[in-house]
């Protein structure tokens, strides 16, 4: 157990009023929204951290005398505590705070990868990443002259994992937990385990796995495992890298700048500790702060409850989507976090989205960054309906009625 | 929601007109649109300075679809310049300010989509056939984006 202020029971409408955005209004319809796989929102706690920081503490940190500088150093190092906790890393050095996933991955791209990728090397990854674990890969790739491979998926969208992927000439094997476009989740663990036995590296990116389950890196054995404040109910802008210490020491650093040196001459530089190393210029502070407010929130949250809820969300819509005529859910994996894509006969995604939109309902319409997973299912596009811990059931029947009205508009 | 999918847009998008090859065209063009998907091909038959035929190919959205249908039949038989003109029109329309004055005189059925310009999202999907049209006119040859 992490923490022990467990609520006594999951009440959604209790921890709806947490979330102040989510007592509005869109076009005079009460919001419902269903975007969740792109941002999520974030509770007052998160709001009032951010705005304590800045009210209290507002400083530079780490190299301050005064005492401003020492509050916030302590706030910022303590949101890196609060990470640390919350996935379960082994120390805190493990921790690098980035922009988001993105950055997390980029960063392992450019200082683990590129040093010692040769021509003819492989990076595996799989048919249903998001583009941000596609794209960093094939620029070292492309670089080093080496290749860039994937597992590919079934019709259901889960993966075709076969361990002969997994050659020794692969140098990197990153795949994502949980699927954006599809919601599959992925074996994590046991992929981990068979690129571990060939002592092949391992990222994960966690980007959507992070709002739907607890995270343990420990448990999961990977050598890296990336995700964004944002999605997890924090602010915009900060995100995590969390490396194996090992790993991380070897590496030469991302970006050069203040913060990340022990010592600078004309001649040589020496470089500063982990996590600083990889933390140049000033970081976002408040946004740290915000994230470790958050991670706190989710902490009072009881997370068998949480699943069951979601669990009870995605059956929901699964069944109800599937009654519309002419809808087609793409994504049908036996284990998937709770959301929904789908591609409606007859109607392209941009109208379902904005008539969805005029009945309050925000979901994502388009090729979800997702594009070789489009392909393999022959879309250009799809819509996509991602739900959190603070959607209710009855969200889910305002979603299918104002999707009865798409059908009846495009009859 | 009616004001944006007029019957007249949702007509076209079900049953658009001019949606065909054209072997004797004497331009086409690519045009996409990166942000939805959205893909068409213009084909253009002109003859002197006139438009002598119009049709399009493709899969997009239904406003785009139905701007491309009701820009071939606006455009057929007009001179180049007439059709510069309605594009200007059409295109200050739909990225005009909602509720600005629209003439309809000269737009015609074109009209049906002013509800456009309250969707600013929406003015690559209504403008992506009559952009692609025009570079096919100039003989760029290259593919538009509306990016």
């Amino acid at each position: 157990m992490h923490r022990t202020l467990a609520r006594p029971a999951f009440d959604v409408e209790t921890v709806r009023k947490d979330f102040p955005i989510l007592a509005g209004h869109v076009w005079c319809k009460p919001l419902v929204y269903l975007d969740n796989a792109a941002t999520s929102h974030k509770p007052r706690v998160v709001l009032d951290a951010i705005e304590r920081f800045y009210k209290e503490h507002n400083s530079n940190i780490h190299r301050g005398v005064h005492w401003l500088s020492a509050a916030a150093t302590k706030d910022y190092e303590g949101a890196r505590d609060k990470v640390r906790d919350w996935i379960r890393a082994a120390a805190r050095e493990e921790i690098v705070f980035t922009r988001g996933t993105t950055e997390s991955i980029n960063l392992v791209a450019r200082s683990f990868l590129r040093p010692r990728l040769k021509p003819g090397d492989e990076v595996l990854v799989t048919e249903m990443e998001h583009h941000s674990n596609i794209v960093p890969w094939q620029l070292v790739c492309e670089e080093a002259g080496a290749k860039l491979s994937h597992v590919p998926i079934d019709d259901r969208g889960q993966l075709l994992f076969d361990e002969k992927l997994l050659t020794e000439r692969t140098r990197l094997f990153a795949f994502v937990h949980v699927s954006n476009a599809l919601g599959t989740v992925n074996p994590a663990r046991e992929l981990v385990r068979a690129a571990r036995a060939r002592g092949i590296p391992t990222l994960v990116d966690g980007a959507q796995a992070a709002p739907h389950t607890r995270i343990d890196v420990r448990d999961l054995g990977c050598d890296f495992y990336a995700f964004s404040g944002h999605k997890v109910f924090g602010p915009t802008g900060i995100g995590v890298l969390y490396g194996r210490k090992e790993l991380l020491e070897g590496m030469p650093p991302y970006q050069g700048g203040g913060e990340m040196i022990k010592r600078v001459t004309f001649q040589k530089t020496t470089w500063n500790d982990l996590p600083y190393k990889f933390e140049a210029g000033t970081p976002d502070i408040a946004g740290a702060v915000g994230l470790g407010a958050a991670l706190d929130y989710l902490g009072t949250l009881d997370w068998e409850a949480v699943r069951a809820h979601e669990a009870a969300l995605l059956a929901r819509a699964t069944e109800a989507l599937s009654t519309i005529k002419g809808l087609r859910i793409i994504g049908t994996a036996k284990s998937k976090a709770s959301l929904v894509t789908f591609d409606m006969e007859g109607v392209h995604p941009h109208d379902i989205g904005q008539i969805l939109d005029q009945e309050g309902v925000a979901v994502r319409t388009g090729h979800h960054c997702a594009q070789p997973v489009m392909d393999r299912f022959g879309v250009p596009a799809t819509t996509r309906a991602s739900f959190a811990f603070y959607n209710t059931l009855a969200e889910i029947d305002v979603l299918v009625a104002a999707l009865t009205k798409v059908r009846e508009l495009f009859a | 929601m009616r004001e944006l999918y007029q019957e007249l847009i949702l007509d076209h998008n079900k049953k658009p007109r001019n949606r065909r090859a054209m072997a004797d065209a004497t331009a086409d063009a690519d045009g996409f649109n990166p942000l939805c998907g959205d893909k068409i091909h213009v084909f253009v038959k002109v003859e002197g300075d006139r438009i002598a035929d119009v049709s399009f190919d493709g899969i997009g959205c239904a406003i785009s679809t139905a701007s491309a249908s009701l820009m071939t039949t606006s455009l057929k038989g007009k001179t180049l310049a007439e059709a510069r003109e309605i594009f200007e029109r059409f295109h200050a329309m739909v990225t005009g300010e909602p509720g600005a004055p629209v003439d309809e005189d000269a737009l015609g059925k074109l009209a049906v989509f002013q509800g456009v310009c309250e969707f600013p999202v929406r003015v690559k999907c209504a403008t992506l056939a009559w952009h692609t049209l025009k570079a096919a006119i100039e003989r760029s040859g290259d593919a538009v984006t509306t990016e």
